[in-house]
């Protein structure tokens, strides 16, 4: 743990956790937005997994001071948090990259030119799966099927959607990433946004990103584009069919 | 052929907004269903003959009608709905695009169908991984509350209902409706002995209907339309319309709606045919937990009854089709890998099984497996089908045996040569470009 300062938080906690360098404790406002989640569920412990994304948005990983925190705040032992989060893969267990890049390379993604994708990027930014950059920009991941099959390849930074990809494409993807220019995603907001700020919104938080972007892209409009082409419709509701 | 209901207004750029979802006579059913004694609502849902569009089939209304009402035992606790929006099924790519570009329809469906079964509070489990989507739902939430369908006596109905939008973290287990359940309750998501069912111990040990996105979206137009409407589509005992999604190595991939019981060969057409000079060589139904199909079945009516006759599932209507340039053995293996991520640990066969049957498999595709490979990998196959604690394990073993029992030949040659004999370039989307 070279590099890390001991950080005692200010939330009543034992002072033993440590916190990395660079990794902003959690504060009091942390434990009111958790507390305001909470009042969300008629039973408290179903507010603990939006809780844990509300500690990765703070932190930017699961940190021992934020399983303390949810914790306390549920009545749970840290075990039993610890537990949960380490089931679930969206929750990371050290600090990692600002931007999660992950390929996917479940079967159709795989076989359609995921696989390709992924051992370019490995090669291109010098590490493996589950593995951050040096500059601690990018983390990269081969991810299971993420629902997009029919826009495959696809590639996913903070669970935004980047359709269509090609190695090359891919590639110049992170580098703009790393070099800090604006990318924007195939269906999603304007802009890229940060793990951090995904990760709000994921404790159900929203940002104000929801009315960017497209409504649909191309292959979601397919079926739709040729009906109207061909002059096919569904069957008229009966208070809509002509006398 | 195609009758876009879901995604009549997907082509509009404000599709997702209130306004978008307006135009095309969006919340329209709401006050009609307001009116309505919530049995009728049922009856009329189990009239229209709508089944479960999340994979399994089963009869939404039927489901609804097995809450129990009244002020005594279980009837007089809490009822929930929570809809199964953890799409994660490998293929199915529909309930995300539809989320996406008019999550109204499924707030409307979701408010009608809480009135129903007497659920003041309903839950969309929304899978981790699609944040924008995320956004959407929880911006036309925001919406729906504003202009009064959500919220205490909506429209003077004496009805009251909160939806709240929770995501989930990252686990295909939770999918499965007891898992799902456990995980809302904040625990590990891991299925849940049966009986009891959810809809008498659910959520919280409550009445509880789990639905399918696509199931929920569809009860407006069916309030709309009626149930002879929605009958009149589709097939006699798989009603209705749905969304086929169409991947692979097919010139138009995307989103089709249509009438249940449409054939492959029919959405191939519309969708292009296969890509310029290859031809089908196998594809999924359902995900990969339907067993695999040929280009034999390209004429099977892609209903319940159909599908299964052929020996497959219907599933989730997630069409993958694979061209002649990709080895089965390699997807066999992918997909296996998936489901040994994906295993919850709870039961052994599905955990073991799963973990074992990715080595078999890896060393048919390096070359180094042995013919007593294969038949120790369909046993294991049979230890695990039927034996595990949910539909995973027996979903992980449809690609093998199918996968066996439809290319044989294919997997010997992997084990009497030197491994795989494809070339992995030549089945991508950018074959032959420079990439």
């Amino acid at each position: 743990m070279s590099g890390s300062d001991k950080i005692t938080t200010d939330l009543g906690m034992p002072g033993t956790a440590t916190v990395p360098a660079g990794v902003p404790p959690l504060t009091e406002q942390t434990r009111r937005e958790a507390r305001e989640i909470i009042t969300r569920y008629p039973q408290p412990r179903s507010a603990l997994l939006p809780m844990l994304h509300l500690v990765q948005s703070v932190q930017g990983y699961v940190s021992p001071d934020g399983i303390s925190l949810c914790a306390e705040e549920l009545g749970l032992t840290k075990a039993e948090v610890g537990a949960v989060a380490t089931f679930y893969t969206q929750y990371r267990r050290r600090p990692a990259g600002e931007y999660h890049v992950g390929v996917c390379t479940n079967t159709l993604c795989a076989v359609l030119g995921g696989d390709e994708i992924f051992r370019q990027l490995k090669d291109h930014l010098g590490v493996g799966h589950n593995e951050t950059t040096e500059d601690g920009t990018i983390s990269l991941e081969h991810l299971e099927c993420n629902a997009a099959c029919d826009y495959a390849p696809v590639v996913m930074v903070n669970w935004e959607f980047y359709d269509d990809q090609t190695p090359a494409s891919a590639r110049d993807l992170v580098d703009k990433l790393r070099s800090g220019q604006p990318v924007a995603p195939t269906r999603g907001p304007d802009r890229q946004c940060t793990f951090k700020e995904m990760s709000r919104v994921l404790a159900g938080f929203p940002d104000d990103l929801a009315t960017q972007g497209v409504q649909a892209g191309p292959a979601t409009l397919a079926g739709l584009q040729l009906a109207q082409q061909r002059g096919e419709t569904a069957p008229a509701y009966p208070d809509e069919e002509k006398s | 052929m195609l009758t876009p209901v879901l995604s009549r207004n997907w082509g509009d750029a404000d599709s997702f907004t209130l306004a978008g979802y307006a135009r095309h006579r969006g919340y329209e059913a709401l006050p009609k269903a307001l009116a309505m004694e919530p049995d009728a609502l049922i009856q009329l849902v189990k009239d229209s003959g709508l089944r479960g569009r999340g994979g399994a089939g089963f009869p939404t209304g039927m489901k609804w009608g097995f809450i129990p009402q009244g002020p005594d035992g279980q009837g007089a606790k809490p009822h929930y709905l929570v809809v199964n929006a953890d799409e994660s099924e490998p293929g199915t790519c529909k309930d995300t695009p539809f989320m996406m570009a008019n999550p109204h329809a499924l707030i409307e469906g979701v408010i009608i169908a809480s009135y129903a079964i007497r659920a003041k509070k309903a839950f969309i489990y929304i899978r981790g991984e699609i944040v924008h989507v995320t956004r959407r739902l929880q911006h036309a939430v925001a919406e729906a509350y504003q202009a009064g369908h959500l919220g205490t006596d909506i429209h003077g109905s004496g009805f009251d209902l909160d939806i709240v939008v929770h995501a989930g973290a990252g686990a295909y287990i939770c999918g499965e409706e007891t898992a799902l359940l456990d995980s809302l309750e904040g625990y590990r998501g891991q299925p849940r002995l049966r009986p009891p069912f959810p809809a008498t111990h659910g959520l919280y040990a409550s009445p509880t209907v789990v639905n399918n996105v696509e199931s929920i979206a569809s009860v407006p137009s069916i309030v709309l339309g009626g149930a002879q409407w929605f009958g009149a589509q589709g097939t006699e005992k798989s009603k209705g319309y749905t969304l086929y999604s169409l991947s692979g190595h097919v010139k138009r991939p995307g989103q089709y709606e249509g009438p249940l019981g449409l054939t492959l060969r029919q959405l191939l057409e519309l969708g292009g045919g296969m890509r310029e000079g290859h031809e089908l060589k196998f594809w999924t139904p359902g995900g990969s937990s339907t067993p695999l199909l040929t280009a034999e079945h390209l004429d099977v009516p892609l209903d319940y009854e159909g599908v299964a006759a052929a020996g497959s599932m219907l599933g989730t209507k997630a069409l993958q089709c694979f061209d002649e340039t990709t080895c089965v053995v390699r997807c066999v293996l992918r997909w296996t890998e998936f489901y040994a991520h994906e295993s919850c640990g709870k039961c052994t066969p599905c955990r073991e099984g799963t973990y074992w049957m990715v080595q078999i498999l890896q060393r048919m595709e390096n070359g180094n497996a042995t013919e007593e490979d294969l038949v120790t990998l369909l046993d294991t196959c049979d230890n695990i089908f039927g034996r595990s604690f949910c539909a995973l394990g027996d979903g992980a073993t449809s690609p093998i045996v199918s996968g066996v029992q439809l290319f044989r030949q294919e997997f010997m040659d992997h084990i009497n040569g030197t491994g795989c004999p494809f070339d992995p370039v030549a089945s991508t989307v950018f074959a032959g470009a420079h990439a």
